[in-house]
């Protein structure tokens, strides 16, 4: 069996074994305004940020941006109004293939590469954050972490089905190098941080 | 035409005949480069995670067959079925086998440089399955049926007027199309149709947790997730030496591999897939094919280390004027060139020859790998198996005869520069292998002995 042959070639092969690392803590500045330096880094990589005081801001400028749209879904109770319904789940994730606008509360955000974490149970359903057209995010300032160290020691050990981090509408560069937002996925982000 | 029996210097050869071209692939990849630099710069830790992932790293490959078995029993409790495939025609089997038992005659697939190295794509299609590379640049050298030429810009030799012509032929835009805008929209639209429709998805890994049994696949595109949340069977193909022993581990390879590979602080993707949705099959085949080999080979093992950032190739001078297609395997550049001869000591021992030696691969690698001293130790083990070709060889006899005798030595250099200077015809002509691909140095008018003899001991 090629499980059993593998493990005793590592074993018979595989050097002595060397510790790993006591240390994984990596200095921090303390004094970097969280908001200012995410914000930054998500614009950066082809974010829209806007910084709101309040849910209807937000419905506000959803309406405003995206006068078009004629399939949004929110995953935040906060936000859904006549105009922007709240979720619904379909077993099937290709009945979401025309989702134009998807709005979720991911529980984290990096300010030093505006990834944001949305873990499955705020997503929906797994392809809804990939499959719509355009993706919108509402951080609280709260969930903001400095570095990609102090995001995973908030996840710890946190159990999910599916988890990602998202920095930014989906991109490609493959022709000539040249950036064209709107790959696979969604074409645009827009990110409202919120004190709520 | 079959190039898989032309070496790296006659392949070179070909890609130089375009000099406008060569020239704009250098420049494009030091440009990469460059971001890359002004990324680690931004990060005041940078060098102790450089060394804090290399140690990680080490430790896995000191302790990998635990590390592989604990991956195994926690992915198996998460409901994830393990396979374990000795070679590539055992991995190319096993995802064929998953995709018969449920029926499935068309896949769509993410990028994988492992599924590259086993040629799944050919044996698939000898199968009877249609695979649609979902990555725009393998799907742009996937229909020009090429190979990718670089592991993380897999169509980096081609022009947009190239690709337009391409995307003319097969998804129907008007001819002289060349905006990246548009073929990329192209793309979209015809890739998201298939998305919808493929019932079976496979991705490559890009770090395995060996204390959580998940995997996580970073790409910028969306195209791993469309393609696994939208299929009824997942199938993740990994090498054995992707695991990392713990999840917080990914808080430095995730800081480290796109600001090594393209200078971006993260990509937009980082997924991390733990269990099936309901009603999912999630499968991982896990692949040795050599590595358990190049484990034991002691000067190499430390290449097992890679995290696939393609940093190493942006910044070689070869490479970048060489172009990925010259190293004939399906991982080009510096990395490429110390893990192909593990593969095939005989059909790899051009590549590495395929190096200055100026040391900038290790320089930039996130994990600290010492790529060029693994290059110049494989040229030693090749000359020796007797694997390098007859014209190096006779050089190197020849070399050994003249310094191991003061005389031959003094009389060859005399020799030497005489010929250099009075007829450089003799030197300067395609029947001398060194002029093929150098120029010969300007001839000095004494040598150091000389000089040494004129002015040091008349002084002393």
């Amino acid at each position: 069996m090629s499980r059993d042959k593998i493990l005793a070639a590592l074993q018979q092969n595989q050097p002595e074994l060397v510790p790993l690392p006591p240390d994984l803590s990596f200095e921090k500045d303390e004094t970097i305004d969280l908001s200012a330096k995410f914000k930054a880094m998500a614009e950066g990589i082809g974010s829209k940020v806007y910084e709101v005081a309040d849910a209807e801001e937000i419905k506000r400028l959803i309406a405003l941006d995206f006068p078009d749209a004629k399939r949004i879904l929110s995953n935040v109770d906060e936000v859904v109004s006549d105009g922007i319904p709240a979720f619904i789940l379909d077993a099937d994730p290709h009945s979401y293939e025309n989702v134009d606008i998807a709005i979720f509360k991911p529980r984290l955000g990096v300010a030093e590469n505006s990834a944001l974490w949305l873990t499955e149970d705020l997503m929906g359903v797994r392809a809804l954050p990939f499959i719509t057209q355009h993706i919108v995010m509402i951080v609280d300032v709260a969930a903001l972490v400095p570095d990609m160290h102090t995001a995973y020691q908030v996840i710890g050990d946190a159990d999910y089905g599916f988890s990602t981090f998202i920095a930014g509408p989906s991109k490609t560069a493959d022709i000539e190098q040249s950036l064209v937002l709107g790959a696979h996925g969604p074409r645009s982000m827009t990110i409202f941080l919120c004190r709520f | 035409m079959n190039e898989a029996t032309k070496t790296h210097p006659e392949l070179s050869e070909i890609f130089n005949q375009d000099e406008a071209r060569v020239d704009w692939h250098d420049e494009t990849l030091w440009w990469i480069r460059q971001k890359r630099d002004k990324s680690a710069h931004s990060i005041p830790e940078w060098e102790r995670l450089r060394e804090t992932a290399s140690q990680i790293k080490n430790n896995v490959l000191s302790g990998l067959a635990g590390y592989l078995t604990t991956f195994e029993k926690n992915a198996l409790a998460n409901g994830i079925v393990v396979h374990w495939a000795a070679d590539a025609a055992e991995h190319n089997r096993i995802v064929h086998d998953i995709l018969k038992r449920n029926g499935i005659g068309q896949m769509v697939k993410s990028k994988s440089m492992l599924t590259e190295e086993c040629h799944l794509n050919e044996y698939l299609e000898e199968q009877g399955i249609d695979v649609i590379d979902s990555d725009l640049g393998e799907r742009i050298v996937q229909l020009a049926k090429e190979p990718p030429s670089h592991i993380v810009l897999p169509c980096i030799h081609k022009k947009k007027e190239e690709i337009g012509d391409l995307f003319h032929i097969h998804l129907g835009v008007p001819a002289g199309t060349s905006d990246p805008q548009i073929l990329t929209e192209t793309a979209r639209q015809h890739l998201r149709e298939t998305f919808l429709t493929r019932r079976g998805a496979l991705t490559g890994v890009n770090f395995a947790i060996a204390e959580t049994g998940e995997f996580v696949v970073c790409t910028n595109e969306g195209n791993a997730d469309m393609g696994a949340h939208l299929a009824d069977v997942h199938i993740a193909s990994m090498g054995i030496e992707k695991i990392i022993p713990q999840r917080k581990h990914l808080g430095v390879f995730l800081r480290l591999l796109t600001r090594s590979a393209t200078g971006q602080p993260i990509t937009t993707y980082s997924s991390h897939f733990k269990k099936p949705r309901a009603g999912q099959e999630m499968h991982i085949v896990i692949v040795d094919n050599g590595r358990t080999v190049q484990m034991g080979r002691e000067d190499f093992r430390a290449s097992l280390k890679c995290i696939r950032c393609g940093a190493c190739m942006n910044t070689c001078p070869v490479y970048r004027r060489s172009g990925g297609h010259s190293y004939h395997t399906a991982i080009a550049g510096p990395i490429g060139a110390i893990l192909a001869p593990n593969l095939d000591m005989k059909k790899y021992a051009d590549l590495p020859f395929a190096s200055t030696l100026c040391g900038s691969c290790s320089n930039v690698c996130p994990v600290k790998i010492d790529i060029h001293q693994q290059l110049y130790k494989w040229r030693q083990v090749i000359v020796k198996e007797g694997y390098a070709d007859t014209t190096k060889k006779i050089g190197m006899q020849l070399m050994t005869f003249t310094l191991s005798s003061p005389t031959v030595f003094r009389t060859a250099g005399k020799a030497g520069r005489w010929v250099l200077k009075h007829i450089p015809f003799a030197v300067n002509n395609k029947f001398n292998p060194w002029f093929i691909h150098r120029e010969m140095p300007e001839p000095p008018a004494e040598s150091f002995g000389e000089w040494y003899k004129k002015n040091v001991k008349k002084n002393s």
